[in-house]
This record gives structure tokens, C-alpha cells and sequence, in this order.
């Protein structure tokens, strides 16, 4: 039964210690997650925000994340490592790729998602360009631009798994090595703790969303849920694709 | 660079290898998407209908789609006793995600049918399972049918790796290219990849068209 | 449960044969049970073992049966079921690994020995041909430089192992690490999990990432690379001699014959080449096969 064998395995102290055992393939794997989705923020929040607020290269922006989301992550990273000769930079380079269009997505819905009365009012009290910007059209547009944060991390804790193929540590490493072997107790181990690091970054992610969401927005949020059911059938598909839940914000899955 | 795909794509075995693994590529991506329309509605359906089960239902599909899909594909034999490295765990897998996708935005499309219509139709003499199939399902289709587009593209993404498992259509390029540090079966697989997510979803968009007469007699702001 | 997901399993088998049978009618019969001459063999999921199923194929072809090929079968103990419930007939396997697999407690090591024991281990219903003097086993290499320095056999290794990482597939630890030390007494400053004699393992020793690596003698990076074998004077690891691994209802004392030509005319040196031909030449696993099946007459 594969279910005691992964409670064998994972209850092993020897699975606990030194550069393959558990807590340090945990962390190599946060480590991973954590810096290429910051990256991923350092060039998708600026480049969607301009695109957001000038409205210019929205359709490049929208037809790169569509490809980028189909793109097969396996091949990805493969191609990447090939064409660099070999090494870790180029692989997590590749999962900073997949982690930039959920992000930019999510910034540009969320800054086209501002209510236009709100924006029209700033306008009306005299607001400039650069404080429209930061201080109507960035703050409203914060749920949606976490929501592209948090698909953004999910794609990278799977993408980062499915790297461990090509060399990378991290909690695919167990997973991949035990099916070699055929030891199912260290692949559904390797497998679960993914899905769980998965699941927790999701709700701390969830927790900071919360935090940084002005107490404005937080406010009128249940009546404006009304309101956005309704225009969802009226225009479904721009809904999923550019501001429905999170997972839909042009993320791609691995 | 091009004079080695030339030279790969020219052997006529390797061109039939990609057919096969294209055509099962084809099968383990779009099956999942067929299974969890013919899950998610009804689930949708109880959650728009079931005040107490809503918040519950909607919630495990946010975290069942939280779950990396490498993972997912080795947990689902442990929890339905398949084979490891059967290609059910993929189906299986892909059908998970696609319903998870699913039933939130079909939830809301039934929430968000008017209930000028709905009493249209029971005062027209609809009981409530017919009036669900003929009208409250029907409207939905836009809703369904653009989920539908999200998932197709995401589960022709995912099948490849599953070729780490074993089962991966044009996911078996990629390993082969690497182990072999070869470019040209990458190349070819991830393009095909596209080109299918992309083939896809022309026909879905021409499917909703087909099956959602009404909102082009409307207009065309819909699209 | 259980019957949602049988019927499933059903389901998607249907539509599999289905597309499979729509996609390629070139000769694939459809009857594999093993009757009227008709013989599946299967293989691995890597180059030398995809390239011997082709050869055996090939050979089975010329001796009148109807030999086709499922290539990327995986791991053992799937490839022993699939023999025994018949969905293959043979299958091109490996003599120390296949007896470390049905005899988990064995300890024998050389080619006579390994061979020997082998064919009383294989369980009923199945059976193993003559073996091939040609071997694919794993060898610890090293740069040129390291080699040099006076390392050349797992002998010289010893104390010096306190210095020196060694890149390994992950299941590496498990098999040999007390074994290395118990023999040569080798402990490694550390163990990196890479692939099975693949990319990661050659480029992190290029790198000087590792300063050893576990690689297959038949691999062809070895030479390419300048990197030297090291001896193993107290045969840590198992001969590995390629040996089919056939289900004794599918062929017939021709078919015998026609493998049992396969293994005389397969040497070390001659399966490196046809790796090379794969991995360096990218010729096709089916033609770098057929032109080995026609030089040896098989």
C-alpha cells in the first residue's frame, strides 16, 4: 500500500538530515519559489502598470501571456538548459519567465478594472498622471494584481518540481529519483510536501493579499460581488481571461 | 539549426513517432476537458442551488487547484489504486483541474440567470430538471465555453509532463531531446504544443458560436 | 469507487486502441497474445535499450514473426507484469540488475556467477536466453586531470574521498554508499543526485561541480569527453550483461535461436557504437537497429 510507505518514508529520521533530506529540500524549493517570483514582480508590476495606465501594447500583452500560458514547461526548461550548456541559472531564468505573465496580467486587469467613475473623479480634483497612478489606479487595482502574485507562485512551486528533470534541487528531487527506483513511499512524499507548500504559500499569499487590499475596497466588496456576477454573463470572456479569480489571470499551470 | 530539424523531421519513422505522440497528446488533454464539463455542472448546480454547500464545494476546488500538477499525477494512484505509471493518472489529474477551473464560474452563471427568466419558463410549463437543461444550462454556455478555453489550453500545456511518469504525448520530445542534447524534438514538440492549444481553441470559440445562436442576433458586443 | 475508475480505465483504453488503430494500420497486428507468430518487445525508456527492442525486433522479423516494438515500457517491475500478463513477450534486460531485482538478498557479482544464478531466480513462466558478453554497467568516472593526480582505480580512491563530490543518479546512496565504503573505504565529502548517466551528470563533472561521476560503460560522453574509467578490482558493482527476459509461451525454439544470434553478435564495443550512432549521430533508434540486424545476418 503506497499510503504506509509514504508514512515509512516520511517518519524515517534519516530522511531529515544533511543536503537531501527533508527540511533542506524545503527550503531550496521556498528559495527558488521566493526568488523568481520576486523577480518576476520586479519586471511584471512596472511593465504592467505602464501598459495599464497608457493602455499602450495591450494587445501584445495579451496575445504574449496567452502563448506563454499554453508554453509546456518541461520543454522550457529543457531548451533553456541546452541552449545555456548546462547549469542552475538558466533553469530558474526559465521559471522566471513562467512566473512574469501571471503577474503582468494581473497587474494590467487590475489597473483596467478601476472604476472609470473613480478615475474620472481623481481627474475631476485635479489629480496628475503619476499620482492617478499611485495613488487611485494601484491601490484599487491591488486584488487583482495579488491574485496575479498568487498564480504566479503556484506555476513556480510546479514548475520548480517539474525542473528537479533537469537537474535543479528542491522537493521534486524525492519525487523524481524515488520513481527511478521505483519507491513510491519517497515519490508520493516528495509529491505531497509539493502540494503542500503549494497550499500554505497560497494562503499566506491569501493573508498579504488581505492586508494590502485598501479597507475601502474591502468594504464595498460584497456589494460590488453582485454587481460582477451580473456582468459576468454579459461578457464572460473578457471576465475569465482579464479579471475573474485569481487562477484565471492569464496564469499558466505546471 | 534548421539543417537539423530538416534532417530529424526527414526520417519517416521519427515523422510517424510525432503523429502518435501527437495523436495521444490529443486524447489524454481533451478527455479530461470533456469529464469535467460532465462533472463540473453538476457540482456547479449544487453549489448555486445549496446555500450550505457552496461555501464548502468552492473552496476544495480553490485548493484542489492549488496542487502542482507533477504531484497530483503521482497522488492519484494512491487514492484511486491505479497503476503508478498509467495514463488513467494523467486523465484522472487533468480531469481534477478542469473541473476545479469549472465549477466556480458555472456556479456563478446559474446564480446570475434573471429571475424574469426562470419564471418565464415555470410558467411556460417547465419542471425544474427540464428547465434547468433547456434554459438555465443553455445560458451558461458562454460562461462554460470560455472555461472551457482556459482549460484546454492549461491541460494541453500540462500533458507533457506527464512524461515524467511515463505517459506525456509530446512531452516524450522533450526527454528524449534532453537526454540526448538534442534540440530539434524540443523544438518541434513545444511548437506543435502551441499550435494545438491554439487549434483548440479556434474550434471551442466556433462551438460556443454554434451552440449560443442568441448572442449573435443580439449583437456583437458579446464577443 | 473502484468501478468508476475500472469502467474509466476501460473507456480510455477503448478510445486509445481506437486512435492508435486509426492512426497507424502499417502492419501493427492486432492479436498480441502470442499466438500465430505475432510477438510484442518491449523496452526502457533510454537509448541502448530502446535500440537492442529494435534489433531483437528485427531479428524475430527475419525468423518469421510478427515483431513489433512498444519502446519506453519503464521501470522493472512494470515491464515483469506486462510480461506476465502477456501485453509483451520479451523484453532486453540487464543480468545483474534483473537478479538484484528478483533476488533482493543476492551477492554475487561476476558474469558466470550473476548468469548462473539468474536463471534458477526467474520466477514461473518466464525465462532468461544465452547472455551477451556485451555489458552496459555502471562505472565511476573522472576529468583527465583528476586521473592524473593518481586516481585511476576505485582502490586509489579511499581517504581521498573526504575531498571529492560525486554526481550520481538519486538512487545512488541507497545502493552503493555503504558498499563503497565497506570495500574501498570511500566516503564521499558529498553525494549530488543528477540523472542516470545523463546530461546533468557530464556537465556537472566538466563543470569541477563534482569531481567524480557515475556514468554506463556504454556511454558515449565517456570517450567524448576525455573522462577516464575508474577500476573496480573487487567488483563492487554486478556484471550487467544484456540478456532477453522472455515469457516462455511467446516464442517458439526459432525464436530462440534468432536472440540467442542477437547476444553472440553483440560485444561492449559494438553496442557503444550503436548508442553513439543514436545520441551523438541523432540517427533514428529503427535505422541505426535495422543496419545492425543486416551486417550480422540476424
Amino acid at each position: 500500500m503506497i499510503f504506509a510507505d509514504m508514512v515509512t518514508w516520511l517518519t524515517d529520521p534519516s530522511h531529515w538530515t544533511g543536503p537531501g533530506g527533508v527540511p533542506a529540500r524545503v527550503a531550496e524549493h521556498l528559495l527558488y519559489c521566493v526568488l523568481a517570483v520576486l523577480a518576476a514582480g520586479l519586471v511584471g508590476v512596472p511593465l504592467g502598470m505602464f501598459v495599464g495606465h497608457t493602455g499602450r501594447g495591450s494587445v501584445l500583452l495579451v496575445g504574449a501571456s496567452n502563448v506563454l500560458r499554453a508554453l509546456p514547461t518541461l520543454g522550457l526548461v529543457s531548451i533553456l538548459y541546452l541552449i545555456a550548456g548546462g547549469g542552475t541559472v538558466p533553469v530558474l531564468l526559465g521559471l522566471v519567465v513562467l512566473a512574469i505573465p501571471p503577474i503582468l496580467a494581473g497587474t494590467y486587469a487590475g489597473l483596467q478594472d478601476v472604476d472609470r467613475s473613480v478615475v474620472d473623479a481623481a481627474k475631476g480634483m485635479g489629480m496628475t498622471g503619476r499620482q492617478l497612478l499611485w495613488r487611485v489606479e494601484l491601490p484599487n487595482s491591488m486584488p487583482l494584481l495579488m491574485g496575479g502574485v498568487r498564480s504566479s507562485m503556484l506555476q513556480v512551486v510546479a514548475t520548480a518540481g517539474v525542473a528537479a528533470f533537469v537537474g535543479l534541487g528542491g522537493l521534486g528531487r524525492p519525487l523524481l529519483d524515488g520513481l527511478r527506483v521505483l519507491d513510491y513511499g519517497q515519490v508520493v512524499s516528495g509529491a505531497v510536501l509539493i502540494a503542500l507548500l503549494a497550499v500554505l504559500l497560497d494562503l499566506v499569499l491569501a493573508g498579504a493579499q488581505k492586508l494590502v487590499v485598501p479597507r475601502g475596497l474591502r468594504l464595498i466588496a460584497g456589494t460590488a460581488g453582485r454587481r460582477r456576477t451580473q456582468r459576468r454573463v454579459e461578457e464572460p470572456v473578457q471576465e475569465l481571461v482579464t479579471t475573474g479569480g485569481q487562477q484565471e489571470t492569464g496564469g499558466t499551470r505546471a | 539549426m534548421f539543417s537539423d530539424l530538416g534532417k530529424y523531421l526527414s526520417d519517416a519513422g521519427t515523422r510517424a513517432d510525432i503523429g502518435t505522440d501527437l495523436v495521444d497528446h490529443i486524447y489524454l488533454s481533451l478527455l479530461p476537458l470533456v469529464f469535467g464539463v460532465v462533472v463540473a455542472v453538476p457540482l456547479g448546480w449544487v453549489a448555486h442551488r445549496f446555500g450550505r454547500a457552496r461555501g464548502a464545494l468552492l473552496g476544495v476546488m480553490n485548493i484542489v487547484y492549488t496542487v502542482p500538477s507533477i504531484a497530483l499525477f503521482v497522488i492519484i494512484p494512491v487514492l484511486i489504486g491505479s497503476q503508478i505509471l498509467s495514463p488513467v493518472n494523467v486523465i484522472v489529474a487533468l480531469t481534477i483541474y478542469t473541473t476545479a477551473l469549472l465549477v466556480r464560474p458555472i456556479t456563478d452563471a446559474l446564480d446570475a440567470v434573471p429571475a424574469h427568466v426562470i419564471a418565464a419558463a415555470t410558467a411556460m410549463g417547465f419542471r425544474q430538471w427540464r428547465r434547468f437543461l433547456a434554459v438555465e444550462l443553455p445560458l451558461s454556455i458562454p460562461v462554460l465555453a470560455a472555461g472551457m478555453r482556459v482549460g484546454s489550453v492549461s491541460n494541453i500545456s500540462l500533458v507533457s509532463v506527464g512524461a515524467l511518469i511515463g505517459t506525456g504525448g509530446l512531452g516524450g520530445l522533450f526527454t528524449d531531446g534532453f537526454s540526448r542534447r538534442y534540440l530539434p524534438p524540443i523544438i518541434v514538440g513545444i511548437t506543435l504544443t502551441l499550435v494545438l492549444a491554439l487549434v483548440v481553441d479556434l474550434l471551442l470559440v466556433a462551438l460556443r458560436r454554434a451552440l449560443t445562436p442568441w448572442t449573435r442576433v443580439q449583437g456583437v458586443a458579446v464577443q | 469507487m473502484k468501478r468508476t475508475v475500472a469502467a474509466l480505465a476501460v473507456g480510455t483504453a477503448l478510445l486509445l486502441s481506437a486512435c492508435g488503430s486509426s492512426q497507424s494500420l502499417s502492419g501493427n497486428s492486432s492479436d498480441q497474445s502470442g499466438g500465430g507468430g505475432d510477438v510484442v518487445v518491449g523496452s526502457a525508456d533510454f537509448t541502448e535499450n530502446k535500440v537492442l527492442a529494435e534489433v531483437y525486433a528485427g531479428a524475430l522479423r527475419n525468423a518469421g514473426f510478427k515483431a513489433t516494438v512498444k519502446p519506453g515500457i519503464g521501470a522493472r517491475d512494470i515491464v515483469v507484469k506486462a510480461l506476465q500478463d502477456k501485453s509483451l513477450g520479451v523484453v532486453p534486460e540487464y543480468s545483474g540488475n534483473l537478479l538484484n531485482f528478483f533476488d533482493k538478498s543476492n551477492t554475487t557479482s561476476t558474469s558466470e556467477d550473476v548468469y548462473a544464478a539468474l536463471k534458477t531466480k526467474v520466477p514461473a513462466g518466464l525465462g532468461v536466453y544465452d547472455k551477451s558478453a556485451a555489458e552496459d554497467k555502471d562505472v565511476l568516472v573522472v576529468t583527465k586531470q583528476t586521473a592524473d593526480s593518481g586516481v585511476k582505480s576505485m582502490a586509489d580512491l579511499g581517504p581521498k574521498c573526504a575531498t571529492l563530490v560525486l554526481g550520481a543518479a538519486g538512487e545512488w546512496p541507497q545502493r552503493w554508499k555503504d558498499k563503497i565504503k565497506e570495500l574501498y573505504g570511500c566516503e564521499f565529502k558529498e553525494i549530488k543526485a543528477t540523472d542516470a548517466g545523463g546530461p546533468i551528470t557530464v556537465d556537472k563533472l566538466k563543470s569541477g561541480e563534482t569531481q567524480v561521476a557515475n556514468l554506463f560503460t556504454t556511454s558515449s560522453d565517456i570517450a567524448a569527453n576525455g573522462f577516464v574509467q575508474l577500476a573496480d578490482p573487487k567488483n563492487m558493482y554486478p556484471a550487467q550483461n544484456i540478456v532477453p527476459l522472455v515469457r516462455n509461451d511467446a516464442l517458439t525454439d526459432k525464436g530462440k535461436t534468432a536472440l540467442n544470434k542477437v547476444s553472440a553478435a553483440l560485444t561492449t564495443d559494438k553496442l557503444a557504437a550503436l548508442v553513439k550512432r543514436v545520441d551523438v549521430d541523432k540517427e533514428t533508434v529503427a535505422n541505426v537497429a535495422a543496419d545492425f540486424v543486416k551486417q550480422n545476418n540476424l
